[in-house]
Parts: C-alpha cells; sequence; structure tokens
C-alpha cells in the first residue's frame, strides 16, 4: 500500500526547505533575470520585430521565464538531495517506508513548485516592462510541468551521481546554463548561422522556450505540437533517468 | 516469533566479504549486544536489516517481515539509531520530529508521543533549535527520538555512547533500559565491553564478516576458562614456586605474586596449599574472574594475527 502521507510530508519538507531560504532560491533568481531583461531590453531595439508582429521585449520575457524554470527546478532537487546526502541526513528519508517512486515524486513536485513560483515572480517584476497575453493557458500549463518536471528529475540525476559540489556545479555551468543560453531564449535561431540552427533543434530547451513563447504570443519558430512532444519525451527520459538510478540504490542504498 | 532473523546472509563488494553466511536469531524483548572490531561487518548487517543496504545472498527479516520483499513493514517496525551524528540544517529539534513521523505516515495524532518523547530525552529546552547550533550530545539524543517516532518494536542502536560524556552515558543507558522494559528489542553495537557486558542479555561477536560468537552473555563468559590469582606477599616471603606453579607464574609488580589458573583443572584450594608448602606467605589476595573485554581478545585475536 503506498505511504501518501508520508509522500506528502516529504514533498512538504522539500517545499518548506527551499521557502525557509527563500531569498536565495526566489528573490535572487527573479531578480538575476529582471538584470537580463533590463540589460537587454536597454541595448536592443523594442522596436525590433523577433516573430510576426512581436517585438524585443516581448519576445524576451517568455523565454526568460522558461530559463528561470528550468535553472531553478534543477537547482532545487540537486542541491537539496545533494546537501542531504553529504551531510548524511539522507538516512532519514532511506529509512522510513517510502518507496523510490514516492521519493521522487516528492522531489520532482517540489522542483516543480520552485520553477513555477520563480516563473510567476519573473512574470511580474517583468509586468513593469510590457504586458505579455497568455494565449493557451492549458499548453502553458504542460509545457511548465515537462519543463520542470524534466529538469528536476535531471536535479536527482546529478544529486545521485556527484561526489562533490563541484561535480553538481559542472553539471549547472557546463550542461544547463549552456543549453538553456543557447535555446533561443535572447535571439530566434533563425538569426544564427546555419551550423548552430542545425544544432538548436538537438536542444531540448530550444523546444520548451519555444513551446512556451507560443502559449504567450500565439507565434513560434516551430509548430507547438512539436514541442509538446519533445517536451514530453524529455520528461519521460529524464525521469526515466532519475527512477532508474532510485530504483538501482546507487550511491544511496549500496 | 523472533524480533530479527538473519538466514544465511552475505554482502560482497567486490572481492571484498563484508559478511559471510551470517545465521542468527534475536528474541523478542530480548537485550543484544552486537560487537566486534571495527571493520568487522556490525554496520552492513545493521544497514541490511534497516533496508540500506543490499544483501548479496540470504534473508534477513523483522517480526517475520522480508526486509526486501515486505519492506514497508519491515521498515515501520525498525527503528535506527545511526553512528554518525548527521542532521538536518535546514529543521529545528521539533519540525525533524514531526517530519520523521510523517515520513511514516504518523500526523497529529502522534503529537502527544513525541511530546513525550522530547521529555523522556530532555529535549524541552532545545525544540526550537536548529541541529547546528546542539552540542554533541544533544544532537545524540535527537537522534534516538528520531528514530524512535514510530514506536518501532525493534531498536538498532549502532554506538549510541561513542563520544558522550559519563553522565549523558548513564541518562542514555537508563533511558534505553527503560524501552527494553516496555517490551522493547534492543539491539546494541558498542567498543564499550563493560556496557555490553552489564547491559546485554546475549551477545553476537562479529569478526572479518563472520559470526565468531553466538550465546547468552554469562555461558560466553563461561568459555573463557582462565582466571588470575593475585597475592600480597609479605616483605620477607620467599617467592620459590614449585615448577607446577612456576609454569602459571605471570609477571607482577614488586611486593606481588600473579598466577593465571585454569577455571578446571586448577583448584583454587590445592594451589593454595602449595603455596603454603612452598612458604609462601601473603596479606591479601584477589580473584580477577574473566570479563567479556577477555573472551572479546580471544575470539577475534586469532585472525588478526592470521
Amino acid at each position: 500500500m503506498p505511504n501518501l502521507y508520508g509522500l506528502y510530508i516529504l514533498f512538504a519538507r522539500e517545499v518548506w526547505r527551499f521557502l525557509k531560504v527563500f531569498i536565495q532560491t526566489i528573490l535572487t533568481p527573479v531578480i538575476t533575470v529582471l538584470l537580463y531583461l533590463l540589460i537587454f531590453s536597454s541595448v536592443i531595439s523594442s522596436s525590433r520585430e523577433m516573430l510576426p508582429g512581436v517585438n524585443y521585449l516581448t519576445f524576451l520575457i517568455p523565454g526568460l521565464m522558461v530559463m528561470a524554470m528550468l535553472q531553478n527546478s534543477f537547482a532545487n532537487s540537486s542541491s537539496s538531495l545533494f546537501q542531504s546526502r553529504l551531510n548524511g541526513n539522507v538516512i532519514f528519508m532511506l529509512l522510513a517506508p517510502i518507496s523510490d517512486f514516492e521519493l521522487y515524486l516528492a522531489f520532482v513536485g517540489a522542483a516543480v513548485v520552485r520553477g513555477v513560483l520563480v516563473g510567476l515572480g519573473v512574470w511580474l517584476a517583468s509586468c513593469f516592462f510590457a504586458m505579455v497575453p497568455l494565449r493557451h493557458p492549458l499548453y502553458a500549463l504542460l509545457l511548465v510541468f515537462f519543463c520542470c518536471g524534466s529538469l528536476g528529475s535531471l536535479g536527482l540525476v546529478a544529486a545521485i551521481i556527484a561526489d562533490k559540489w563541484d561535480h553538481i556545479s559542472a553539471f549547472q555551468n557546463f550542461v544547463i546554463v549552456p543549453f538553456s543560453f543557447l535555446s533561443g531564449v535572447f535571439f530566434s535561431i533563425s538569426d544564427l548561422p546555419e551550423f548552430w540552427q542545425q544544432a538548436s533543434h538537438y536542444n531540448p530547451f530550444f523546444y520548451l522556450v519555444d513551446g512556451f513563447r507560443y502559449t504567450c504570443l500565439g507565434v513560434s519558430e516551430i509548430p507547438v505540437f512539436t514541442s509538446l512532444w519533445v517536451g514530453a519525451g524529455f520528461f519521460v527520459l529524464s525521469s526515466t533517468w532519475a527512477l532508474w538510478l532510485l530504483h538501482r540504490g546507487y550511491n544511496l542504498r549500496s | 516469533m523472533d524480533a530479527v532473523s538473519i538466514d544465511d546472509l552475505s554482502k560482497e563488494y567486490g572481492l571484498l566479504k563484508a559478511l559471510s553466511e551470517v545465521r542468527l536469531t534475536i528474541a523478542e524483548g530480548s537485550f543484544f549486544a552486537l560487537l566486534g572490531p571495527n571493520g568487522a561487518g556490525k554496520s552492513t548487517l545493521i544497514n541490511i536489516l534497516a533496508g540500506l543496504t543490499r544483501a548479496t545472498s540470504g534473508r534477513a527479516a523483522i517480526l517475520g517481515c522480508d526486509v526486501r520483499r515486505q519492506w514497508r513493514k519491515a521498515r515501520r517496525q525498525l527503528g535506527v539509531v545511526p553512528q554518525e551524528l548527521a542532521y538536518d540544517p535546514f529543521f529545528t529539534v521539533r519540525e525533524m520530529l514531526t517530519l520523521q513521523s510523517g515520513y511514516f505516515g504518523l500526523g497529529k495524532e502522534n503529537r502527544p508521543w513525541l511530546n513525550e518523547l522530547i521529555v523522556a530525552l530532555d529535549l524541552e529546552d532545545k525544540i526550537d533549535t536548529t541541529m547546528n547550533h546542539l552540542s554533541g550530545g544533544m544532537k545524540r539524543r535527537v537522534l534516538i527520538a528520531q528514530a524512535l517516532v514510530h514506536r518501532p518494536p525493534v531498536v538498532i542502536l549502532d554506538e549510541p555512547t561513542a563520544g558522550v560524556d559519563v553522565a549523558l552515558r548513564a541518562q542514555l543507558w537508563s533511558f534505553i533500559r527503560g524501552l527494553n522494559a516496555k517490551g522493547h528489542t534492543i539491539i546494541l553495537t558498542t567498543h564499550y565491553l563493560e556496557e555490553a557486558e552489564s547491559m546485554c542479555e546475549k551477545i553476537a561477536i562479529l569478526d572479518r564478516g563472520r559470526l565468531v560468537a553466538l550465546a547468552p552473555k554469562d555461558e560466553l563468559l563461561s568459555r573463557y576458562s582462565w582466571r588470575q590469582l593475585r597475592l600480597q606477599l609479605v616483605p620477607e616471603s620467599p617467592v620459590v614456586l614449585p615448577d607446577v606453579l612456576e609454569a602459571k607464574r605471570q609477571a607482577a609488580p614488586q611486593g606481588e605474586l600473579l598466577l593465571r589458573l585454569h577455571r578446571e583443572h586448577d583448584h583454587i584450594g590445592e594451589v593454595l596449599a602449595a603455596l603454603e608448602q612452598a612458604g609462601v606467605k601473603f596479606s591479601d589476595l584477589w580473584i580477577h574472574e574473566p570479563g567479556l573485554t577477555e573472551v572479546y581478545t580471544e575470539l577475534t585475536a586469532v585472525e588478526n594475527h592470521a
């Protein structure tokens, strides 16, 4: 019989943890994105048309929201689980009658909550610059879920595989950050040289950014269904990876 | 039913055999000591029971629940006090206890028990403190409370008194004795052999992954067949002994005579008579019965020299 209350408490613990340090976990990322917004919107002419009928600022905001969600859902599960491993207090969860799948749900669920909160924060802050519409709320929800869920799962993977903080930050700085910067948050990939345009199609973050932009603005570079499928596939793959590691007990149960 | 039953349990890490076909049962309600030098496999054994380590082969069960197949049930029956002072830096003592109780599926209804634990372990002043502000002894108490949030019938304490001062140690032991009196099965590992000797009814000794002894304490103690006779000699007493006794003589401080006697073959009366015949005069005498330390050393030393 599943331990639903245990799952809920572990999830609550994870949310509670990042709320206890909300300056670091919510406020700081929102401010960082706000700075991007200030800098890029003043350097690049706002009148420039990025997509049909979309100026630069309106183009930038949904992308920044996705980028913030990606990075923060990853940061949440990776730092929480890794710190617990390092401190040794991970055993309190491992001793409890909580299954691998329940542990996965709790951590990824909390990562989604953190991603969504940061995303909302970015949206709120962006209202001072431009009002971005939301044309397809249902698709938006799905994409946000795929985005935060995938990165929450990858955060678990990183936390399980890593042996020191160095590895976590390497994962963050050499994988998450470059892939999110190169995902067309700040530019349209059609502005890129041919090679990088092609390369972008292998970057799952690109689909998440472009798809989310579509759900807000109603225009995008690729069809929204492609983005949804890629998002779903990415979520399934990263979840499978995390669940497989948990199931094997890799670095958690010897 | 047995509190713990372990059947042919082995654990290999590559070429290293951490546990080799260990077989043992622990009766419900007993006070059990698991002893052995560092690296003997005690922690591996405990971790397998707790589900933190997976055995290579063999089976283990807590109150009849297999730790792999009925893992949820098995974990609900078991409380583990880990050896390391692990703690969660984000939460206060009360928050940690509430969370831990929640992991076991227990909500508000468990609050009276948590309060009872807080009082019993003398944590009232510290419930709103985060763990990084607590002393080592306090952290140890919180770990014990955390292991007991779900009232487990079987409790494993992995070196609960390592690095704990004398006063707290006595307090912890009286608390643990109280748990045992209420029917909890207590399984203990410790390096303080005198603690195991004074508290536990049954003792298992592991050495290099093998069970080298498993017996009630008294039986184990009687297995060591040597005792010492120490005499305080009168100053001018001669100490020329007959050959039979000379062979049993051990090095002793000036003015004393020390004899290592076999429990069954050397009758104290005969030895004393022989001493008198040799003209040995003494003003006082002590007989040192062996303790767990001697038994333990004998059982674990053989292989260490090999």
